[in-house]
């Protein structure tokens, strides 16, 4: 389901042309708001559905379950942590559906910036950051010693 | 220059006569401008249809005193204070270009018709408000064009890009920059007046003129657009977009800890 924009609802803040990670969302040249320059290449991903703080951006379903004089939209609310979903069908039936956007509450995981900045020795390391603190596991990685290698690898 | 009428000044080589009818020219340009874009672009038809259409869908009916407050909450909230903008830095641009804008032609035309001769001594606020009227729309616009622009800050394209969407922020900035500069100039005695009050007519004359091909009539629409959102949510219809969710007790339920490692 690639998206599109009602240009009369964007008013053109260019969230959705940063947050793309196609880089399909852009910014028209005489009215200054954003569109899909590209539905093919959509990923479908629905970043920019869900980043519109206008709500100006809806998704085109498919035809096999939303036939054409649908509507897909979508309204994300951080506060609450929820993604709801609106699908209308053009025979006027609705079906609504609401889904956490994450398993814990917002603002409750630590932002990047808060970690330590890592040092010179940390780039000769096997380990990526913050590993293993941030994959749970005390005492480090497992990893093979020596002699637990066939002959002839080291 | 802060205090000193540039119109008053002006008279000595322009008669007042002609620079009133070039407001009122310039006033019929915009009317006529804006009504051209209504038929042109049929917004009326489509602002219509769609307020059928979100009355049709509505749960809630809305009565008469209502809407008379969703109005004033409208005028009050998104027309004074530009809450529209998600972005704060756009936000403060916006009521300074916007603010300055209003106090920039509105002292103008009071001058060109009040006081338009140095025979009519003009209180010292009006140029006063003229001057900082223009300053802020530079503020503001030039912040917007340099920083904010969506074409620059997201798209990252040069600031000097220019493209048909630019016509209305440019020529605003044109006619208060030049505007300024030609004031100055008069007030120092100094050369270049001439070309500066040329340059500062053209701009103006953009501006007022272009209403069809810019965005100038936002002005108009823009608070028609934010009742009518208002009116949607009040109604019930929110736009066909989802009723809100109700805040999970549990996030993501009775999620496993992960156990693959």
């Amino acid at each position: 389901m690639p998206t599109f924009v009602y240009m009369t609802r964007c008013d053109g803040c260019g969230h959705c042309v940063d947050i793309c990670p196609s880089d399909i969302m852009h910014i028209d040249k005489t009215y200054r708001r954003a569109y899909n320059i590209e539905p093919n290449m959509c990923w479908e991903c629905y970043s920019c559905v869900k980043a519109c703080p206008q709500n100006a951006i809806d998704c085109r379903g498919y035809a096999d379950f939303a036939p054409m004089g649908h509507s897909v939209r979508a309204l994300r609310e951080d506060e609450k942590g929820t993604i709801s979903w609106k699908i209308k069908f053009r025979d006027g039936r609705e079906k609504n559906f609401v889904s956490p956007i994450r398993t814990t509450p917002w603002g409750s995981i630590k932002s990047p910036a808060d970690y330590d900045t890592p040092g010179p020795d940390d780039f000769k390391s096997q380990e990526l950051a913050h590993e293993p603190d941030a994959l749970n596991i005390d005492g480090g990685l497992p990893a093979l010693t020596r002699d637990q290698l066939k002959q002839g690898v080291v | 220059m802060f205090t000193s009428n540039p119109f008053a000044e002006l008279s000595a080589s322009v008669p007042p006569g002609v620079m009133q009818a070039y407001v009122v020219v310039m006033i019929v340009l915009v009317a006529a401008g804006t009504l051209y874009d209504i038929v042109h672009k049929q917004s009326a038809k489509y602002f219509f249809d769609n307020w059928r259409k979100a009355n049709d869908k509505g749960t809630q009916p809305v009565g008469g005193g209502e809407m008379v407050s969703l109005a004033v909450q409208t005028a009050v909230v998104e027309g004074l204070t530009s809450a529209e903008f998600c972005n704060p830095r756009r936000r403060i641009a916006h009521l300074l270009t916007m603010y300055g804008f209003l106090a920039y032609v509105i002292t103008s035309a009071v001058m060109v018709f009040g006081y338009p001769t140095p025979a009519t001594p003009t209180p010292a606020i009006l140029p006063t408000l003229w001057t900082v009227g223009a300053l802020m729309v530079c503020a503001g616009g030039y912040w917007f064009w340099f920083f904010i622009r969506v074409d620059v800050a997201s798209e990252g394209n040069s600031p000097f890009r220019v493209m048909r969407a630019d016509l209305f922020i440019l020529s605003l900035l044109g006619s208060a920059t030049f505007g300024l500069i030609w004031a100055f100039l008069q007030a120092s005695g100094s050369a270049g007046t001439t070309v500066f009050l040329g340059l500062y007519l053209i701009a103006t004359t953009v501006l007022f003129g272009s209403v069809p091909w810019s965005k100038f009539s936002h002005m108009f629409f823009k608070p028609a657009a934010a009742f009518q959102k208002r009116v949607e949510t009040a109604n019930g219809s929110r736009s066909n977009l989802p009723p809100p969710a109700d805040k999970p007790e549990v996030f993501g339920s009775a999620r496993r800890q992960p156990q693959h490692f």
